[in-house]
C-alpha cells in the first residue's frame, strides 16, 4: 500500500470567485497583506502497489481534474 | 418521435423536460442512470438539477454513467443531444462539447428570466428561430459561467458554433458571453438557461423556450 496525494488547482488563467470571496473574508477578519488566495483540491489515495504511475496520472487527468480549467500534481508518499 | 429524458441521482428538471417534449408533439422516454440501454430514441435530453450532488465538480461523476458511456458513443454517430444546465455541464465534462462552466463570476446563484440572442439556427435544436431573435428564458444556477482558452473560443466563433449568447446582462460571467454551444455536426447543443422552463405560459415567462423542442420535432412554432 501506498498513499499518493493529488493537489488540484484551477489554471492560472481561470477566474478563481471562491479565492477571491476568502480574501474578502481575510479582510473583515483583520488580517492584511493576504493579496490573492487560490483555492483547490486535495486528495488522498490509498493504492496498492501494484498501480503504477501512469495509471495514477491517467486518474488525475481523467477524473480528479479537468484539464480544461485545472492542473494537477501527484506526489507519492 | 421517441425523445429519451436521463434522470441521475439528482436531477430536478427531468419532468419538466419531458413535459416539453409532449407538447412539443414527441413521446418522453425515461432513461435512467444505471441503465445503459437507450430504448431506441430518436433523441436524448440531459436535464438541470445537481446530479450526484454536483460532488468533485458539475457533471464530473455523471458523466462515468452507464447510460452515459452509450449516449457519448451514439451522438458522435449523429443522434441529437440536448444538455440544459447541469446537462450542459455533463456534456462538456464529457468532451462532447469544449470547454467547461465554472462559478459565477459574482459568486451568487442567478435565479431570473434571462434575455438571449440566437445565432446559430443550422442545429437540430434551434431551427424553428431566427437568426438574431430575442428569448426570454428563465436561468437558475450558481456554476454557469463558461470557460475555454482563446483558441477554443475563436474557432467556436469561427464555425458558428455558439448558439444563444446573453443579451442585455452577461449574469455569470461567461466568456463571450456564451450561454449556449454546439458540437462541429449540430447535433449536440448545451446551454446554461431552461427552455423547458418558459414552454407554458401559466408557469413560465412566455413559451420562447418551446422552439428548441419543435425544432427537434418538426411541429413548427
Amino acid at each position: 500500500m501506498a498513499r499518493v496525494v493529488v493537489d488540484v488547482v484551477l489554471k492560472p488563467e481561470i477566474l478563481d470567485p471562491q479565492g477571491q470571496a476568502i480574501v474578502g473574508a481575510l479582510g473583515r477578519l483583520g488580517i492584511d497583506g493576504v493579496r490573492d488566495v487560490r483555492q483547490g483540491k486535495h486528495f488522498e489515495l490509498e493504492i496498492d502497489d501494484a498501480v503504477d504511475d501512469d495509471t495514477v496520472t491517467r486518474l488525475a487527468d481523467t477524473l480528479l481534474a479537468n484539464p480544461v480549467i485545472e492542473n494537477f500534481s501527484i506526489r507519492r508518499r | 418521435m421517441r425523445v429519451g429524458v436521463v434522470t441521475f441521482p439528482g436531477s430536478l428538471d427531468d419532468r419538466d423536460a419531458a413535459r416539453a417534449v409532449r407538447l412539443a408533439g414527441a413521446a418522453a422516454v425515461p432513461l435512467w442512470h444505471k441503465d445503459p440501454s437507450l430504448h431506441d430514441v430518436d433523441a436524448v435530453i440531459l436535464p438541470g438539477g445537481f446530479s450526484y450532488g454536483d460532488y468533485l465538480r458539475c457533471g464530473a461523476i455523471a458523466r462515468f454513467a452507464p447510460v452515459m458511456e452509450s449516449i457519448v458513443s451514439a451522438a458522435r454517430e449523429g443522434l441529437p443531444v440536448l444538455g440544459i444546465c447541469n446537462g450542459f455541464q455533463v456534456l462538456c465534462e464529457a468532451h462532447l462539447l469544449p470547454g467547461a462552466l465554472i462559478r459565477n463570476a459574482r459568486r451568487r446563484f442567478v435565479c431570473r428570466d434571462q434575455v438571449l440572442r440566437v445565432h446559430n439556427t443550422a442545429t437540430v435544436w434551434t431551427t424553428a428561430y431566427r437568426r438574431e431573435q430575442e428569448l426570454v428564458i428563465p436561468i437558475k444556477s450558481g456554476e454557469g459561467g463558461y470557460v475555454a482558452d482563446e483558441r477554443t473560443l475563436d474557432e467556436l466563433q469561427a464555425n458558428d458554433r455558439i448558439v444563444v449568447r446573453y443579451a442585455v446582462e452577461n449574469p455569470n460571467g461567461s466568456y463571450r458571453h456564451i450561454a449556449g454551444i454546439c458540437n462541429g455536426s449540430g447535433n449536440v447543443v448545451g446551454l446554461m438557461p431552461h427552455p423547458e422552463h418558459a414552454v407554458e405560459e401559466l408557469t413560465g415567462p412566455g413559451t420562447d423556450g418551446i422552439g428548441f423542442f419543435r425544432s427537434l420535432t418538426g411541429a413548427g412554432v
